[in-house]
């Protein structure tokens, strides 16, 4: 795979390390339920055939971590963002 | 023909593409033959006149060349001799030189006479499925007879035992417009883009450019086909922006526009030249591609279809033209398709006797040889075809004597790439074969691999795919004005089986699967062409079925009553063709299998003798033995107590650093670590727990406070790169509004311990007199940046890790050496002592200080007593779920102190922990040793484990069990703390 990255262009995909699902939000951890939520967030995680966002750090590039945009049945790879710009958990 | 090379009696006086003028001396089974540059090993022995080639894999039948190219699947040889020594290599593509080393392989004693060709007549115990029936009883028979014997009896060459002497390696390509394949179709596409000033790379499996331009007698504007591919090639090679890479292999298709290609640089040398590598595996990266990877002929199934001069037409007609070499002097030519009439004008033309063109469709031929409508339905011979049995429509049979038979069933495409991405191919009735069917993104296919079986539509399929790669890419091309192609007829009617053969009828020639075992599969219930394929294994051989898939399918779906359509292909899966193990590990062998990291003051270590070991990518000194020290240790010993008595100095280099500023720095840190920040003052340390968002701690190290806004945090020498990867997602996708800038210094600094009583009277011999050193100005945990007596910058931390008074001194890598040499001169007069990895680890185990062995990724901070750590006032990564019930339970296994009970007694780290007079099964485990040593201080062996309700149990006796060491040690388990556990020393 070629990931466009913002910062370096178009990369091997071999430079970027993966961490997975990027719609993932920390829970509120003095929230009542804290405990099944930070349990949700830190295991559970979708398996979703098609369009997906991931979370994608450019580890022998720019050191960005990325949101990728990915088709995981077809590797198709959309819009490419700064994880900051997300605004944080 | 004793003594001396032969004389190629089936080589033609003149033509074709190979230099008389450079004769080539090789040998084949140990016999000297003489060849020409220009030519294949397969060629030359053609010339030569050699048919049998090899035995094949089930019933080791006698067997010569089916092909003239990469799909070749019987003239498998072993190449080279010794270390160098090849198996499997295929004939039709090994380029020949001088000094060739080829032998046949698959028979004992000899290839004309092979014991093991009885297994024919075993032929029922070879059926489909083989496998999974004849063998499968007793079981235990399984590797000790029948293993070993099938292995014997059905083996694919030898491979060589020793280390391979040659290097390979990798490289990668960037380009516009890729072409695979410079046949017709190839030549066109490359002109055509680079004319436009596209950069192209046009990559060729063979020696000479050109493909069947190179293999026929056509005429390209009036002159030979080859000629015309010449001229193309030069035209090419002038032209900037265009690399032709021959000898080069397109082995998988990746995405996005990525394809890998094996490049056999040197493979046509008896060696690579010193310095360069036998082969070269290609990552490309192309925004388009043109897949002209032209086709496949495929074999006629009839009986005995197997015996050596048999051949395809299209090879016959290759090693004719291409090579001037005759397959046969008395030929017959059995083809269901037009190009049956070319090959015999073709071998009329070389001077062979065409005695019968056969072809089952009854439209006659007017080439002047007898042409008879019909089949073949057997050929005739020993270890050699002698003649063949004809059965012609009007039902009559003949037999014609002849020595080669020349067969055609019509083309497939070589449309394997195509289908890398799952994409399936879909059947063309007009055409009778599987054509390429949905593309990877950016691929085109032109030529023989779309179904344009003549030049002129393969030309201009080429002109028209890069026409519109360019189109695609902004660049204007124009069409590149294509010769006049003398008249070609490609008219095919399927055959796909003659009927009422008699004798074996193959399929797949390498795996010898007949038509007879596509038909035992099928009554077995494997209709599907997945099953079929496995139960027979047909196309699973090396040549992964390039010539034999199709008419298996073809012969399924006759059997099952479906179409060929409807039974469909098999998966295709990179690799194209196999790659050797070493040109996918490149230049990652032996000692550069990954970077290996040096400390600055490696060089230092060395001239001290040091025995280093490897931690993660660093190569770091492990001790260092003094003469009169038989074992490591006598010298660990000797470090120890030298550092616990006076001072020892140890590089600590490898240690993670990172640098962090801004004005959220210590917000920042509040959120990374269990412990909190707030309270910690400028040129102060503090250690510092980090866990994973799951509760488990991920790692450790000291946090110092540079200034206002700045901290240096250290890590372990394992996580350095995951902690700083970490730090960046905490930073940019949790809080990318903390005010915070951060970068990693692990490599500008070095960094140096130096520990014991002494250290201070060391480090005052060094540091510039100006600074105070006293317990007071600079007491434990104290940081802060000085001056050395050189000027030297450094950074100094009152921290311990071997529980003595100790510091660790930072100065700038390229100050290492030096420095460490200088705190060697200063400490000489004090006893100083160089300590390594050893030491280290035996003074923290008996400190009781947790490292990497603790640090599983499976412990929790109350686990390793560091409960109380955890701050309640603030969130922090692993805040939440470290307070689950289940880890703070105090039942998990948490960390103790061990000490054998016998005071002479050795435990070693992985021994299992279990009560005394309890059978030690996994039932009965309670937890394990972590880290061991032998303690200097104490003068015995001691460790530290994680043991259920371990702090509980102090006291106790438990068993230390170790059956990989044959080892069971009674311990008593204690506090972690071997050596002052009131800390004095580190507060002097």
């Amino acid at each position: 795979m070629r990931i466009p990255c913002p910062h370096c262009g178009l990369r091997g995909h071999e430079e970027f390390a993966y961490l997975g699902d990027a719609t993932l939000r920390r829970p509120d951890p003095a929230a009542p339920d804290a405990e099944r939520a930070f349990a949700e967030y830190a295991y559970r995680r979708d398996n979703p055939a098609g369009r997906h966002r991931e979370l994608w750090y450019h580890a022998q590039g720019c050191g960005t971590w990325l949101v990728v945009e990915r088709d995981t049945l077809t590797h198709e790879i959309g819009r490419v963002t700064e994880a900051r710009e997300q605004g944080g958990s | 023909m004793s003594g001396g090379a032969s004389t190629q009696p089936r080589r033609l006086a003149s033509g074709g593409a190979i230099d008389r003028s450079q004769p080539l001396e090789f040998r084949f089974d140990g016999r000297t033959y003489t060849g020409y540059a220009g030519d294949t090993l397969a060629s030359a022995l053609v010339a030569n006149g050699v048919r049998l080639l090899g035995r094949s894999f089930k019933y080791h039948r006698p067997r010569g060349l089916l092909c003239a190219g990469p799909e070749e699947p019987n003239a498998l040889v072993e190449l080279r001799d010794g270390a160098r020594r090849e198996p499997n290599t295929r004939a039709t593509v090994v380029e020949l030189f001088g000094g060739l080393e080829a032998a046949s392989q698959n028979r004992w004693p000899s290839l004309a006479f092979d014991v093991l060709a009885v297994n024919r007549w075993l032929g029922p115990v070879f059926a489909a499925g083989f496998y999974y029936k004849t063998f499968m009883w007793p079981a235990a028979f399984w590797e000790r007879l029948y293993e070993p014997l099938i292995r014997r009896a059905a083996g694919l060459g030898r491979i060589a035992t020793g280390p391979d002497p040659d290097g390979y390696e990798k490289s990668y390509a960037f380009c516009d417009l890729l072409v695979i394949g410079a046949g017709p179709a190839g030549l066109a596409a490359a002109l055509t883009a680079g004319r436009a000033g596209l950069r192209v790379l046009l990559i060729d499996e063979d020696f000479l450019p050109g493909g069947r331009l190179n293999a026929e007698r056509q005429l390209l504007d009036g002159r030979p086909a080859r000629e015309w591919a010449a001229a193309a090639v030069a035209e090419l090679g002038s032209l900037p922006s265009v690399r032709l890479m021959r000898r080069t292999t397109v082995v998988g298709c990746y995405d996005h526009g990525v394809y890998g290609a094996l490049e056999r640089v040197h493979d046509h040398r008896p060696a690579p030249p010193p310095f360069e590598p036998r082969q070269r595996l290609w990552r490309i990266a192309c925004r388009h591609c043109v897949l002209a990877s032209g086709a496949y002929e495929r074999p006629l199934l009839f009986g005995d279809n197997d015996l050596p001069g048999v051949m395809l037409a299209g090879a016959v007609r290759t090693y004719a033209n291409r090579f001037a070499a005759l397959a046969g002097r008395r030929a017959v030519v059995f083809a269901d398709n037009d190009e049956g009439a070319v090959t015999a004008a073709d071998l009329v033309a070389a001077g062979a006797d065409v005695v019968a063109l056969v072809d089952p469709r009854t439209a006659p031929g007017a080439t002047g040889v007898e042409r008879i409508a019909g089949v073949v339905r057997r050929a005739i011979g020993g270890q050699g075809l002698r003649g063949v049995e004809i059965l012609a429509a009007d039902g009559s049979v003949r037999r014609i004597a002849c020595d080669l038979l020349a067969m055609s069933g019509g083309w497939s495409p070589a449309l394997q790439l195509t289908a890398h991405h799952g994409g399936r191919p879909r059947w063309d009735d007009r055409l009778g074969t599987f054509l390429p069917g949905t593309l990877p993104a950016g691929m085109m296919v032109a030529g023989a691999a779309n179904g344009d079986f003549t030049t002129e539509a393969a030309l201009a399929a080429g002109v028209r795919a890069a026409l519109a790669a360019a189109a695609a890419l902004g660049h204007a091309a124009a069409p590149v004005a294509l010769p006049s192609v003398s008249p070609e007829s490609v008219g095919h009617r399927p055959l796909w089986e003659v009927a009422g053969t008699r004798g074996k009828c193959f399929v797949d020639f390498q795996h010898d699967v007949a038509v007879t075992d596509i038909e035992l599969a099928e009554r077995e219930g494997y209709r599907a062409a997945e099953h079929m394929k496995r139960y027979t294994t047909l196309g699973m051989a090396t040549d992964q079925g390039k010539t034999a898939s199709l008419n298996g399918l073809a012969v399924l779906a006759a059997r099952t009553g479906r179409s060929i359509a409807a039974t469909g292909t098999t998966t295709f899966r990179p690799p194209v063709v196999p790659v050797a193990i070493g040109a996918l590990a490149g230049t990652h062998r032996g000692r550069d299998f990954r970077p290996l990291r040096l400390t600055a003051a490696h060089a230092w270590a060395v001239e001290q003798g040091a025995i280093f070991m490897e931690t993660g990518p660093w190569l770091r000194a492990q001790y260092f033995p003094r003469p009169g020290e038989p074992t490591w240790l006598e010298s660990v010993t000797r470090e120890v107590n030298a550092t616990r008595q006076a001072v020892g100095v140890c590089d600590v280099s490898t240690l993670g650093k990172i640098d962090l500023q801004g004005p959220d720095a210590c917000e920042f840190l509040e959120r990374l670590y269990v412990n909190g920040w707030r309270t910690l003052a400028v040129g102060r340390a503090r250690y510092g727990l980090m866990l994973r968002e799951d509760g488990m701690v991920m790692d450790d190290g000291t946090v110092s406070r540079l200034g206002e806004h700045r901290y240096l945090i250290t890590t372990t020498t394992a996580n350095a790169v995951a902690v700083f990867q970490h730090m960046q997602w905490c930073h940019q996708v949790l809080w990318p509004g903390l005010d915070v800038q951060f970068v990693s210094v692990s490599d500008q600094w070095a960094q140096y311990s130096v520990a014991g009583p002494r250290a201070r009277e060391l480090l005052r011999a060094v540091v510039a007199a100006e600074h105070d050193l006293s317990n007071e100005a600079f007491p434990y945990m104290a940081a802060g940046t000085l001056r050395l007596r050189d000027d030297t910058v450094a950074r100094l931390f009152r921290i311990s890790f071997s529980g003595e008074h100790a510091y660790e001194i930072a100065v700038p890598a390229r100050a290492g050496e030096r420095v460490v040499r200088m705190l060697m001169a200063a400490g000489a007069p004090l006893g100083v002592t160089p300590y390594g990895l050893e030491a280290l680890g035996a003074m923290r185990i008996e400190k009781g200080h947790v490292a990497g062995n603790e640090l599983s990724g499976q412990t929790t901070a109350h686990d390793l007593g560091f409960g109380k750590m955890l701050s309640t006032k603030k969130d922090y990564i692993g805040a939440v779920l470290a307070r689950r019930a289940a880890l703070t339970d105090p039942d998990r296994p948490r960390l103790v102190g061990l000490a054998p009970v016998g005071r002479g007694d050795r435990f070693g780290a992985g021994a299992h922990l279990v009560r005394r007079g309890v059978e030690p099964v996994a039932a009965a485990d309670e937890g394990y040793v972590t880290s061991a040593a032998f303690s200097p201080t104490l003068g015995h062996w001691i460790g530290l484990g994680l043991l259920r309700r371990g702090p509980e149990r102090h006291g106790e006796r438990v068993v230390a069990f170790d059956p990989l060491r044959g080892r069971r040690t009674e311990l008593e388990v204690r506090d972690p703390v071997f050596v002052d556990p009131a800390g004095e020393r580190l507060r002097v």
